[in-house]
Order: C-alpha cells, then sequence, then structure tokens
C-alpha cells in the first residue's frame, strides 16, 4: 500500500493514475496518522517551492516527513523540498538531501522542459535498476538540485544536475516518473519494489 | 541531450475531437480520449488539448473529459479553452492536466499569468498566441481565431515571458490547416527573442516539414493535428526519420 502526500503543491491525480494502471493500491491523504498506514509514501509536486515548504510547516507535514523510516519517493518539487535550501522564494527545505537547490541561469530556454536521458547513473542502485543511458524521462523545471554525495543519477541541461537523489529511505527524482511513459513505470515498479 | 517534441494536439468542440481549416469548417475526428491513448502508445512526447469552443460560450473546459484522458495517459498534456481564473486552472490540474494553457484571458487580462505562475509555478502555464498577417505585421488574434487585437506578436510574446508565462505556443492562422509547412521566419524569430520554450502550430503536412523546422529553428516543439488525426503521417514513422536525419528524438 503507497500513500500519496497530499499538500496543495501537485499533481497527487497523475501519480494515482500511474499507480492504478500498476496496480498499486493506494491512497491520497495529507494526514499523518492515514499515512503512517502506508508501506511507502510518494511525495509529489508541482509549484512553488517556498509556499509549499510554508504550508508543510502549517500543516505539520514538515515534522513528520522527517521522522518517516520507509521508502520514500520526493517527485520534481518534492525532490527539491527534500535538499537543503532552495532559491525559489529563498527557503529553508526539509534537509534530508545534502544539495542546494538553484535557478538555472542559462543562454538556453528556461525552464528545462521536455524528454531527456540521464548520465553517470548508480546502475546498482534499487530505484534505477534496468534503466539504461539512452532512455528518456520527462522532466519540466526551473530550479535544479546540485549534483552532491547523494545524486544517483545526473542529466545535463547547459550544466550537469542531479535527476535523481538518494540517502537512507528518502529518493528523489527531478523527472515526472508517471508521466515517462515506459521508463517512468519502470522507475515507479523499481520504487514499488524497494 | 534534451529532445525535439512532437505533439499532437486535439481540438475539443462538444466532447469530440474536430480539427477544421483556416479555423474554420470544423471536421469531426474522433473520440478525444481513445486518440489520446493510441497517439501516448504511438511514441507522441505530450499532447495538447484546447477546448476550442469553450472560451466563446464562455462555459468551463470539460473537467470530465480532462479526468478520463488523464487516467489513459503516461505523457504530459495541456488543457485549454476559456480558462481565465486560478480556480479553473487548479480545479484542471486537480483533474490531472499537468499544464494549462491561456489564450485570450492572458489578453483581457495580463496579469493572469503572474497570479497563475505564482500559484502553480511558470511551467505550468503555457500562453498560447494565435497571430495573422495584417499588412506584413503578424497580429495577435484572440477568441478562437475571431477577433483582431492591436497586438503585435513580437512584443506580446516577450510581455507574456516577462509575465512569467513558461511556454509559448505559437500558432499561424495563415499557416493552419492548409499543410504547407511551418512559418519558420517568424517562430525563428519569436523563439529567438523569448528566453522560453515555443510550440510551433500551424501548417504540418509532411515529414520535411518537421525537419525543416528543426533544422532552420531552435523552437523545441512541432504541434500538429489533422495529419495525425486522418492518419497522413503516423508518429512512429515521423520520428524514425528525423532520427535519421540527426534530429534529437526520444
Amino acid at each position: 500500500m503507497t500513500g500519496i502526500i497530499s499538500y496543495n503543491a501537485g499533481n497527487t491525480r497523475s501519480v494515482s493514475n500511474a499507480l492504478a494502471r500498476l496496480k498499486e493500491e493506494h491512497f491520497i491523504s495529507d494526514s499523518p496518522s492515514e499515512l503512517d498506514s502506508a508501506d511507502r509514501l510518494i511525495f509529489p509536486g508541482v509549484g512553488e517551492a517556498s509556499s509549499a515548504m510554508q504550508h508543510l510547516k502549517r500543516t505539520g507535514l514538515e515534522q513528520y516527513i522527517l521522522q518517516v523510516k520507509r521508502p520514500f519517493l520526493g517527485i520534481c518539487l518534492g525532490m527539491q523540498l527534500l535538499c537543503q535550501y532552495t532559491e525559489e522564494g529563498d527557503h529553508s527545505c526539509l534537509g534530508l538531501i545534502d544539495a542546494q537547490v538553484r535557478r538555472f541561469r542559462l543562454q538556453m530556454d528556461v525552464p528545462h522542459m521536455g524528454w531527456n536521458n540521464l548520465k553517470q547513473m548508480s546502475t546498482s542502485n534499487s530505484l534505477l535498476l534496468g534503466i539504461v543511458p539512452t532512455d528518456d524521462f520527462y522532466f519540466v523545471h526551473s530550479y535544479y538540485v546540485e549534483p552532491s554525495i547523494d545524486t544517483i543519477a545526473k542529466c545535463k541541461y547547459g550544466l550537469d544536475f542531479s535527476a535523481a537523489v538518494q540517502k537512507d529511505n528518502f529518493y528523489g527524482v527531478q523527472f515526472h516518473p508517471e508521466k515517462s511513459s515506459k521508463c517512468g513505470e519502470k522507475i515507479l515498479e523499481n520504487f514499488l519494489q524497494i | 541531450m534534451l529532445k525535439k517534441r512532437i505533439v499532437p494536439c486535439l481540438d475539443i468542440a462538444d466532447g469530440r475531437t474536430v480539427k477544421g481549416v483556416n479555423f474554420h469548417d470544423l471536421i469531426d475526428a474522433g473520440d478525444p480520449v481513445l486518440l489520446a491513448q493510441k497517439y501516448s502508445d504511438l511514441g507522441a512526447d505530450e499532447l495538447v488539448f484546447l477546448d476550442i469552443t469553450a472560451t466563446v460560450e464562455k462555459r468551463p473546459t470539460l473537467i470530465r473529459l480532462v479526468e478520463q484522458i488523464s487516467a489513459v495517459i503516461n505523457i504530459p498534456f495541456s488543457v485549454g479553452g476559456g480558462i481565465s481564473t486560478v480556480e479553473q486552472t487548479r480545479e484542471l490540474i486537480s483533474a490531472g492536466a499537468d499544464k494549462v494553457t491561456i489564450n485570450s484571458a492572458a489578453v483581457s487580462r495580463p496579469e493572469l499569468i503572474s497570479e497563475l505562475t505564482s500559484q502553480f509555478g511558470s511551467q505550468c502555464i503555457i500562453t498560447a498566441v494565435d497571430y495573422k498577417m495584417i499588412d506584413g505585421v503578424a497580429r495577435v488574434h484572440t477568441h478562437g481565431g475571431r477577433r483582431a487585437t492591436d497586438l503585435r506578436l513580437q512584443d506580446w510574446s516577450q510581455q507574456l515571458v516577462d509575465l512569467g508565462a513558461g511556454e509559448l505556443l505559437l500558432t499561424s492562422m495563415d499557416h493552419d490547416g492548409t499543410k504547407q509547412g511551418y512559418d519558420l521566419e517568424i517562430l525563428a524569430q519569436i523563439d529567438a527573442l523569448c528566453a522560453v520554450p515555443v510550440i510551433a502550430s500551424g501548417g504540418a503536412g509532411t515529414v520535411e516539414h518537421f525537419a525543416d523546422l528543426f533544422a532552420q529553428t531552435a523552437v523545441s516543439a512541432a504541434l500538429a493535428a489533422s495529419i495525425f488525426h486522418f492518419g497522413e503521417i503516423e508518429i512512429p514513422d515521423l520520428k524514425a526519420q528525423l532520427k535519421q536525419r540527426n534530429i534529437a528524438i526520444r
């Protein structure tokens, strides 16, 4: 049973649909006591980082997430919120992943939007099993997570950034596995096996 | 490397997919949910879903249809048509849309764009611009192309980006439905002017038109409708041929 954390920033429905297609039992909730009944948690996210962090603080979800010991997957903004700090709204984040979130400052289009492949993958990482460098994933973001000790895959758009991170039970992906066709399904299947 | 996107567009009227020529003479092109699933399975990179009657009839976009489409596809899609408030946008995103497309409402009230981007992030907001050449100037049109404005395409595109739009969907009304190729000159010009991804729309008829678009401009996506709906070009074949020409394609 997978719990999808609802915090007013997101595409919970897209993630729910993706899990339904994989026949995974799941529910969407913003209540810590309900989320406690899940074997693993998905933390999706589309939106603005500082207002999302303020919402997490206000609702007590911040304290809840910090103590989770079960497999936890942050997606897109959800991954960025796992980091130390974000330039988006100049705000501290959950501090679970040792990295900063920066805005793309490029002579290229921002957001980084579309399908891109991964590089320097930790191919033995449980989340990335079966993923190859030619697989493309759907990205859409204007801020990126700097590469760090917790990076398990990078992606290049003007510069190298973290496409996936992991520390202990906390995983994060910058791309949207729920929107990345077959390759994204593989990532979700891998997460459901952790 | 970031890939160029192939984007089928589903124009919706009264719950059916339709396609017109130069924004008129609508022909029924099928069930949007079935088409969405088919395109997703065939390798479309994204879908654009426009309720072309919504602005005119001032009715909200079909939430139910968005829910159905979201349930069957696992690629991103946007929804547009008659969106003019933060609340409507929230409903559509809650129903499963990844992005919304704003067109006429941005012209009537430009601050809508900043309201939306502050709530949902600029990556959720595509601004669609329909334009037509009038006396050698690309003029912005609204309400499904029915209403001309005084806005110049160049100025308006720049303003939309300044307001926080995450993406520009540019439709040449002169090229739309003609199958004579994309409006390369204007698209290249606007793309160079604006630091957000541009989706080119209007005029695709052959594989060559896509190849020319990606070879001669730096736009990030090519949108087309009728050639896909009526099976004139199959997406896997299109993508294979573009790859052979060394265009970055998924």
